[in-house]
């Protein structure tokens, strides 16, 4: 028996359940992408009938860190750019659990690229939103890493001589296996490329257009937006890693040129997941591993086994 | 000092097989009934540069490398690399049979490999040999091997040699061959080693050292104290390591990978020691026992996931080899320098365990009672040790090993025990509950019915929420500080100190010490006491929560202490004062950073010159007085 009876239990889910009981007010502006990213991952995992005790939701700093404090269910708010090494060891020691990592794009494209390459890299079977407004917030508006070219703030009076950053293209070439690109604006969309991208098996990597009407008033709202999957203009295969490359590429400049494209950009389903890979070379165990501290009868392995090499 | 010892040096180039063959061989003494201790010196590189290990063998306990060494085999280094007759770091090939050629003990043997290395490149051996009653013998190790083998067995063609000089049997080196070897290989390493001592045989000895002889009760295990820290571990159910590469740290991280897959556990190797770290935490998190580490760099590194355990009181086990820095410093040497950085590393008040064992035995022990404490408390324990002990290999009862494990979670409540327990008016539950006596509020593991709460980074309250508030900061600060002296309390109660009083209680002089060195102390401390002194040493692993009534004891029962540790500033000693608010007037260091641990006979110097006056540094050494002297 389960150790972990919220894991797995099919019944239908409110999405009521995932708002916490006594709610803590949004340290939020009014009119932040921000609400959107909530409303979408309510909608998706109600819509998928997850347990909250089941999930386990892993943010990184900033206002898009605060995701945890208002959706009900195990949080997990941890440092500036270190969500993805803690959300996938999660999803090691206990792969039953629905894992979801979620941090701004000065988190997951800046001071955590590095863990977003490796994470992407290794195929975690788990789904990492990024709030992507294009501006360091809660710090008060600051250049980002997908800040436009000459995009001037305190900390860049003159301007920034940097080109942004891709981050569709970057998930691409570092390996994750489903690739989206969503606006707050547009919550149904939002909505169902979360639900394909939690019942994918792999890294799902979300680029989450999040207007920040308080610092980045340039970006609006990100409208209009258009649904690539929907407008004949952008006819390409999303299963082709060349011409997703492409349509990426041509979808992170035209959104510095105020069109907003939005919709699924790579999704590759041959592909196995690391939990997989790993079993597969005999280096994870095909139970949980978070079981066994549960389970009385387990024989634990000791080290006076392993004397044999010392004598 | 033991007279009836070999301390054995076999030296040669990185890449050389240095390694395997003296480990071999000291199986072979270990096997053969005889206490061993090894001290290994290699450079940081791939092939060549000048490598030796010795071993010291004894029929009673052997604490420490010794003082020198009484048999050099020089191997020459094959991997050398001279590029102009002058080269920078000088002649490499001769370098086994020249470097600390003035450590070898008067009456020493020496064999080299002429096919390799040419007698002309050493300066006045013939002289010096004569002046230190040296006995050398010149053997075509490479040309032994060759005919009867490959080259590359000339390191057997050494042991072989080795045997014939000191009358050591031969059957516990063929056994370890036989456990090891297989076919071809085997049988010619085998023939190699024959004839090669058959060979020595015929010569004329002029030298009278014989190997010593001893027995045991018990069956002996060679083990390092990477063995005792990864054994100990996984003793405590610990199934779950991430780490990066870097020395010495790498040598527990390989030994864990080794095994995990076995025991059904994980292994992962990840892009930088953030991530490790930031691993070790996740997979605790999710209900895992689960550990990391580094060396000084890549511990500097973990700084701040090391900060969000102590602040989400996150269990975890880091562990921190240390090496001589600042900065890439001399990776392959060890120091004790990263004392401080260990205590205080990350933003805000530490709140941690710190632990510093002083032998493999002590690695192992003291391993498992960080892991119970990490989860007993929820709290980041760090085990700190170094390059000497992480790779010095001791013999120990195989017995010792035997004991039960624990995977115990500690404070961890299963889904009964979560239904009986006090959840907030918002149906969460209450993790980080204010009141708790000893400071622990009991965790719940995610995927648990009706365990959800927020584990933040940020202050928070009960339920996890941040929060700001004056009244709930102050309860969470004085409940997580609560915890420390409840630990302290815990460790102070138990049957055995981690703690190592050695010598006679009354006596007039103390010298303290930390992690490592405690070995070479107690020889020091032994000789000197022979020699007619009244001392006694204090070995102290508990660096945080500081053990502070056993060594306020031992301060006020000597008359004056010497501190000894492996770094410049006194980092020991400064925590002791700052812990004890006092004794700065009672505490002359004795430091060493040169890269080298220290020998017996330096802290026996070390301790004379301190009480006599006169000159107190030394080559190797340096004092820093106490205070007012």
């Amino acid at each position: 028996m389960s150790a972990f009876s919220a894991i797995g239990e099919d019944r239908d889910v409110d999405q009521n359940e995932y708002t916490p009981g006594i709610e803590p007010q949004a340290t939020w502006c009014p009119g932040c992408g921000d609400f959107g990213v909530l409303k979408a991952l309510k909608g998706a995992m109600a819509d998928l009938g997850k347990d909250p005790e089941e999930i386990l939701l892993v943010t990184g700093i900033g206002c898009s860190g605060k995701l945890s404090s208002y959706f009900e269910s195990y949080g997990y708010h941890s440092i500036h750019g270190r969500s993805l090494p803690v959300a996938r060891a999660a999803k090691l020691a206990n792969p039953d659990l629905e894992v979801v990592a979620a941090g701004g794009d000065g988190d997951g494209y800046g001071i955590g690229g590095n863990h977003f390459m490796h994470t992407a890299r290794e195929n975690h079977d788990m789904t990492y939103i990024v709030f992507n407004n294009e501006i360091f917030g809660l710090t008060k508006g600051q250049t980002s890493p997908t800040s436009p070219k000459g995009h001037k703030s305190k900390t860049q009076p003159a301007g920034s001589a940097k080109d942004p950053i891709r981050p569709l293209s970057l998930a691409l070439t570092s390996g994750a296996s489903y690739i989206a690109r969503t606006a707050a604006v547009n919550p149904n969309q939002a909505k169902e490329i979360i639900k394909e991208a939690i019942q994918h098996d792999g890294f799902s990597h979300i680029d989450f257009l999040t207007q920040c009407p308080t610092w980045n008033k340039d970006a609006r709202q990100y409208v209009p937006y258009t649904d690539i999957q929907e407008s004949d203009e952008h006819d390409f295969d999303v299963t082709d890693r060349r011409e997703a490359g492409e349509a990426m590429y041509e979808a992170e400049s035209a959104l510095y040129e105020g069109e907003v494209l939005t919709g699924r950009f790579f999704t590759q389903d041959n592909r196995h997941s690391y939990g997989q890979e790993k079993r597969s070379l005999g280096e994870m165990p095909e139970e949980p591993l978070a079981e066994r501290y549960f389970d009385d009868d387990y024989e634990w392995e000791r080290s006076y086994d392993l004397l044999d090499a010392h004598k | 000092m033991t007279t009836n010892e070999l301390v054995w040096r076999i030296a040669g180039g990185s890449g050389d097989g240095i390694d395997s063959t003296s480990q071999n061989f000291a199986k072979a003494l270990m096997r053969s009934g005889l206490d061993v201790f090894t001290h290994r010196h290699y450079p940081s590189r791939i092939r060549g540069g000048h490598t030796y290990v010795e071993i010291r063998a004894a029929p009673d306990e052997v604490k420490s490398r010794g003082d020198g060494y009484n048999f050099l085999l020089a191997l020459g280094d094959s991997f050398a690399r001279n590029p102009k007759q002058e080269a920078y770091y000088g002649n490499e090939e001769v370098k086994p049979l020249t470097e600390n050629l003035d450590d070898l003990r008067e009456g020493g043997i020496i064999v080299y490999d002429e096919g390799l290395l040419d007698e002309e490149d050493v300066d006045d051996l013939d002289e010096r040999a004569e002046e230190e009653g040296w006995h050398v013998y010149p053997v075509d190790l490479r040309g032994l091997a060759r005919e009867h083998g490959r080259e590359v067995m000339r390191n057997t063609a050494g042991v072989g040699v080795t045997c014939a000089l000191i009358g050591m049997d031969l059957d516990p080196i063929e056994e370890l061959m036989e456990e090891r070897m297989g076919g071809d290989i085997l049988e010619q390493n085998i023939e190699i080693l024959r004839m090669a001592r058959d060979q020595t045989e015929e010569k004329e000895f002029t030298h009278d050292l014989d190997v010593p002889t001893g027995t045991h009760d018990d069956t002996q295990v060679l083990v390092s104290g990477s063995t005792g820290i990864a054994y100990g571990a996984l003793d405590e159910g610990c199934r779950f390591i991430a780490g990066y590469p870097m020395t010495p740290w790498t040598d527990v991280y390989t030994i864990m990978t080794q095994n995990l897959p076995d025991m059904g556990g994980i292994s992962e190797q990840v892009e930088d020691e953030i991530a490790a770290a930031a691993l070790a935490m996740g997979a605790s998190h999710a209900g895992v026992k689960a550990m990391s580490g580094s060396s000084g760099g890549g511990f500097a590194l973990m700084s701040e996931p090391l900060g969000l355990a102590e602040m989400n009181e996150t269990p975890i086990v880091l562990v921190e080899s240390m090496r001589a820095g600042p900065s890439t410093g001399m990776p392959t040497k060890p120091e004790q320098a990263d004392l401080e950085h260990v205590l205080y590393t990350s933003q805000g008040d530490s709140n941690r365990v710190v632990m510093a064992p002083g032998t493999p035995r002590e690695a192992y022990d003291q391993t498992r009672k960080a892991f119970e404490i990490a989860w007993n408390y929820q709290i980041p324990s760090i085990i700190i040790y170094d390059q000497k002990l992480s790779g010095e290999l001791v013999n120990v009862d195989e017995s010792f090993f035997d004991r039960e494990p624990n995977p115990s979670l500690g404070a961890t409540l299963t889904e009964d025990e979560i239904s009986e327990a006090a959840h907030h008016a918002s149906g969460k539950f209450q993790r980080y509950l204010h009141d708790p006596e000893n400071g622990v509020s009991p965790r719940t593991i995610p995927g648990q019915k009706g365990g959800r709460f927020l584990a933040s980074g940020n202050e928070h309250t009960p339920e996890g929420h941040i929060s700001e508030d004056p009244g709930n900061r102050v309860a969470q600060m004085a409940r997580r500080e609560r915890k420390l002296n409840a630990i302290r309390a815990d460790l102070d109660g138990r049957d055995q100190s981690n703690q190592t009083l050695h010598g006679d209680g009354d006596a007039e002089y103390g010298i303290l010490t930390w992690g490592s060195q405690q070995g070479t102390v107690e020889e020091a401390v032994d000789r000197l006491n022979e020699d007619g002194h009244s001392v006694k040493s204090l070995g102290v692993s508990d660096m945080m929560p500081y053990p502070e009534d056993e060594v306020e004891a031992f301060l006020e029962s000597v008359d004056e202490a010497l501190v000894v540790e492996m770094n410049a500033s006194a980092q020991f000693r400064g925590l002791t004062q700052k812990e004890l608010g006092r004794y700065g007037e009672k505490m002359t260091s004795l430091l060493k950073y040169n890269g080298n641990p220290f020998e017996p006979h330096e802290i026996v110097e070390g301790f004379e010159a301190s009480i006599n006056g006169g000159d107190l540094d030394s080559e190797t050494t340096k004092f820093v007085p106490a205070a007012g002297d």
